[in-house]
């Protein structure tokens, strides 16, 4: 007897720590706004409640893959959401669910969604797509939004993704002159996953880097994760112990940036607008998603009648993604050497006319971290070149896929496969 | 391998594995006790946001731990109550804990996400000691809580195995009838060890808030306290194997960064996926094994581990 229940208590610690590797947290769920009268009780759907749409408004669900409470990706796709509200006001209607797990329990949450009805479902992750892809044939009558994912289906499925490697490439600057500036010439970035979007992200800095600073070398540390406050800092001192004067993070925490302050040295954040919060002293800047005005833009365009479902890929200009510091009405922080500002205001100022994006960063000639040429000199990479996009029904094929690592990330480097 | 690899590397991992080793302890002295507390991850949790919650509305960290500890201790309270004198199954009532921590720390939390500047306990170079070559940036530059723990694991042990409390802790553990007979009152005593690993999880939540990687994110223990809940078998339930453990895997996690300067993991990066996994392949053996109960006992677990203590009924 006893034996089992220690067996018992093996296992349910193997599972434990499963879901402890993974980082899920328990599905939980709020009502996005105080509502008016207590509905009957909502239909729980995996330990999920799924919230009630208030009759004659146009009602718009959001879910998400982490907490709201992140303080990253999630907490600057709620943003959005809020800023979605303020935006349309008395119109719309807005709900969510956060901490909803990748995977069938999520096919069943949209689906669910959509039966209650809701008007509009935005899913924030990438695990999302197959899931809202199958419910969007299921309801034709329901707006659908992916985010960071390839697939539509020209009527009532969308995906949205913007071109955060524009404000990567400035970051890249910025980062460059401060080491050149200290006198060294080592950068640090924390990579999360082996995917294109994460490479992109990672060779539009390098290039940006080598345009400040010519001699500088880039260390990539891969932490398999976007979420992990311990592993996120340890990259970090890892980075720093190896020498670099300035460590850039691509995954959701400010830890990085704290770091970078205990050691007196420069980080840059990411995700969302506040990360330099940590430490402005020491933070350089944080490229940041402004979902507000995207969201604004599609929800309006379904109240008009005007949605198309299609694949949209929104660059600096649509004024949904932001780099601290420079945008308007903001200065930037202390730790900015002076003689880079006019080159980045001068680039973001042609990146917000629409004059230059990102296939201008990613026209060749491009060598890699080998000295290799990867793009030669007048070509540049295609849309699908960029999301390394192979066998996606209805989409090219990329030729030069995202599949390799800029001139300045260390020689030795490679991409885990 | 040079030997700067080697320190940083220690160090780091002393560093991060802090949090766990008082989680550990903690725990190591309630299963002596009898009381198996799987909630440990939700008390850490409640931990680290009252004092990181404290400690910005206050200014003072320290007081903070404190009250970390107070809210750890009561969250384990009610463990006790469960178990103790209700004598309800010990897991179940461990993972409610669990979730309750991790539910009410995230609704608790929610104001502090956007807060991003708690006072932080202080790093603290030991003088002298510090500048010793080797030794010194292994265990002598840290922040405060990183003593405190370097400490802690030795008095536990010294009061488990030298002390007369100690012995009548272990006894409660083995053999709670015979301890009854010697005039131990087994179960209250079992309600303190059971309320002082509340303290050490809160601790330990706290160090993460407030040092180890100080802010308050949702979820930032990140299954922290379920090693914890391992490393109590590895360290056959003493506190300085808890401590060797502990820094070990702290270690562990740290190694496949600082590996992937090294030139052989840059050419075989793949290898990336595989390291990442020996934190959580390393807990998983110790399950395995530690779930047959000949080894069990050759370890050292304590006989009555999970059973409630009642008077006249006859033992193990």
């Amino acid at each position: 007897m006893r034996t089992q229940k220690w067996s018992a208590v093996g296992v349910l610690l193997i599972v434990a720590l499963v879901f402890g590797a993974c980082v899920a947290p328990q599905p939980g769920m709020q009502p996005a706004a105080p509502q008016a009268e207590a509905p009957a009780p909502a239909p729980a759907v995996g330990g999920v409640q799924i919230p009630e749409p208030v009759d004659g408004k146009f009602n718009v669900a959001f879910v998400y893959v982490g907490p709201i409470g992140d303080g990253g990706w999630t907490y600057a796709h709620n943003e959005g959401r809020l800023y979605l509200e303020e935006a349309l006001g008395d119109v719309v209607h807005t709900a969510y669910l956060e901490s909803v797990p990748e995977g069938a329990d999520a096919e069943r949450v949209i689906r669910n969604l959509a039966r209650a009805g809701f008007d509009a479902i935005f899913t924030t992750s990438f695990g999302f797509m197959d899931p809202t892809a199958t419910v969007a044939e299921e309801f034709p009558d329901v707006y659908f939004v992916h985010i960071s994912g390839f697939k539509r289906n020209d009527t009532n499925f969308a995906n949205l993704f913007g071109a955060m490697e524009s404000m990567k490439y400035l970051v890249g600057m910025i980062a460059g002159a401060r080491a050149q500036a200290d006198g060294g010439n080592r950068i640090g970035y924390i990579a999360p996953f082996p995917i294109p979007e994460v490479i992109r992200h990672l060779n539009a800095t390098a290039m940006g880097m080598r345009q400040t600073c010519p001699d500088c070398l880039m260390d990539v540390r891969w932490i398999f994760t976007w979420f992990d406050p311990d592993k996120e800092r340890q990259a970090a001192e890892s980075l720093f112990d190896a020498g670099a004067d300035v460590v850039i993070t691509g995954a959701d925490t400010p830890g990085p940036v704290q770091v970078a302050g205990e050691r007196g040295k420069w980080g840059v954040g990411y995700d969302s607008r506040n990360a330099c919060d940590v430490d402005p002293e020491h933070c350089l800047t944080v490229p940041y998603w402004e979902w507000g005005p995207e969201y604004t833009r599609l929800v309006q365009s379904m109240l008009d009648g005007t949605f198309v479902g299609a694949d949209i890929y929104f660059d600096v200009d649509s004024g949904s993604l932001g780099l601290l510091g420079f945008m308007e009405g903001q200065t930037p922080l202390p730790g900015v050497p002076a003689e880079v500002i006019p080159s980045v205001e001068e680039l973001l100022a042609k990146m917000l006319s629409g004059e230059i994006n990102r296939f201008t960063i990613f026209t060749g000639p491009i060598r890699d971290n080998k000295g290799n040429e990867i793009v030669p000199a007048g070509v540049t990479l295609t849309q699908s070149d960029l999301e390394g996009l192979q066998g996606i029904p209805g989409r090219e094929d990329c030729t030069i896929c995202m599949n390799w690592l800029a001139e300045g990330i260390v020689p030795d480097a490679e991409i885990p496969q | 391998m040079e030997l700067a690899f080697l320190v940083t590397l220690l160090a780091a991992g002393i560093r991060s594995g802090t949090a766990i080793l008082f989680a550990t302890i903690g725990e190591i002295f309630a299963e002596r006790s009898g009381v198996l507390n799987l909630g440990i991850e939700g008390m850490m949790l409640m931990g680290a946001v009252s004092a990181y919650g404290v400690a910005f509305a206050t200014g003072n960290p320290w007081l903070g731990l404190g009250v970390a500890m107070g809210v750890g201790g009561l969250m384990a309270l009610l463990h006790g109550m469960v178990t103790i004198s209700l004598r309800a199954d010990q897991v179940v009532s461990g993972l409610a804990l669990t979730f309750l921590g991790s539910g009410l720390s995230a609704v608790l939390g929610a104001p502090l996400v956007e807060v991003r500047t708690a006072p932080r306990l202080p790093v603290f170079p030991i003088p002298v000691l510090a500048d010793l070559p080797i030794l010194g940036p292994i265990f002598f530059n840290h922040n405060v809580i990183v003593y405190i723990g370097l400490l802690m694991a030795p008095l536990g042990w010294w009061y488990i195995h030298r002390t007369r409390p100690g012995m009548e802790l272990r006894a409660i553990g083995e053999y709670p009838a015979a301890a009854d007979v010697l005039g131990i009152n087994v179960n209250r005593q079992r309600y303190a060890y059971v309320v002082f690993g509340g303290m050490m999880a809160g601790l330990g939540g706290a160090s993460l808030s407030l040092a180890i990687t100080p802010l308050w994110i949702e979820d930032m223990t990140a299954g922290q306290g379920w090693i914890a809940v391992g490393l109590v078998i590895f360290a056959g339930w003493d506190p300085l194997r808890a401590a060797l453990g502990s820094y070990l895997f702290g270690a562990i996690r740290r190694l496949p960064l600082d590996a992937q300067n090294l030139p052989f993991f840059l050419a075989y990066p793949q290898l990336g996926y595989f390291m990442n996994m020996l934190p959580y392949l390393f807990v998983i053996l110790l399950m395995l094994i530690s779930a047959r109960s000949e080894l069990r006992r050759r370890i050292g677990a304590p006989a009555a581990l999970g059973q409630p203590y009642v008077r006249e009924e006859r033992g193990v």
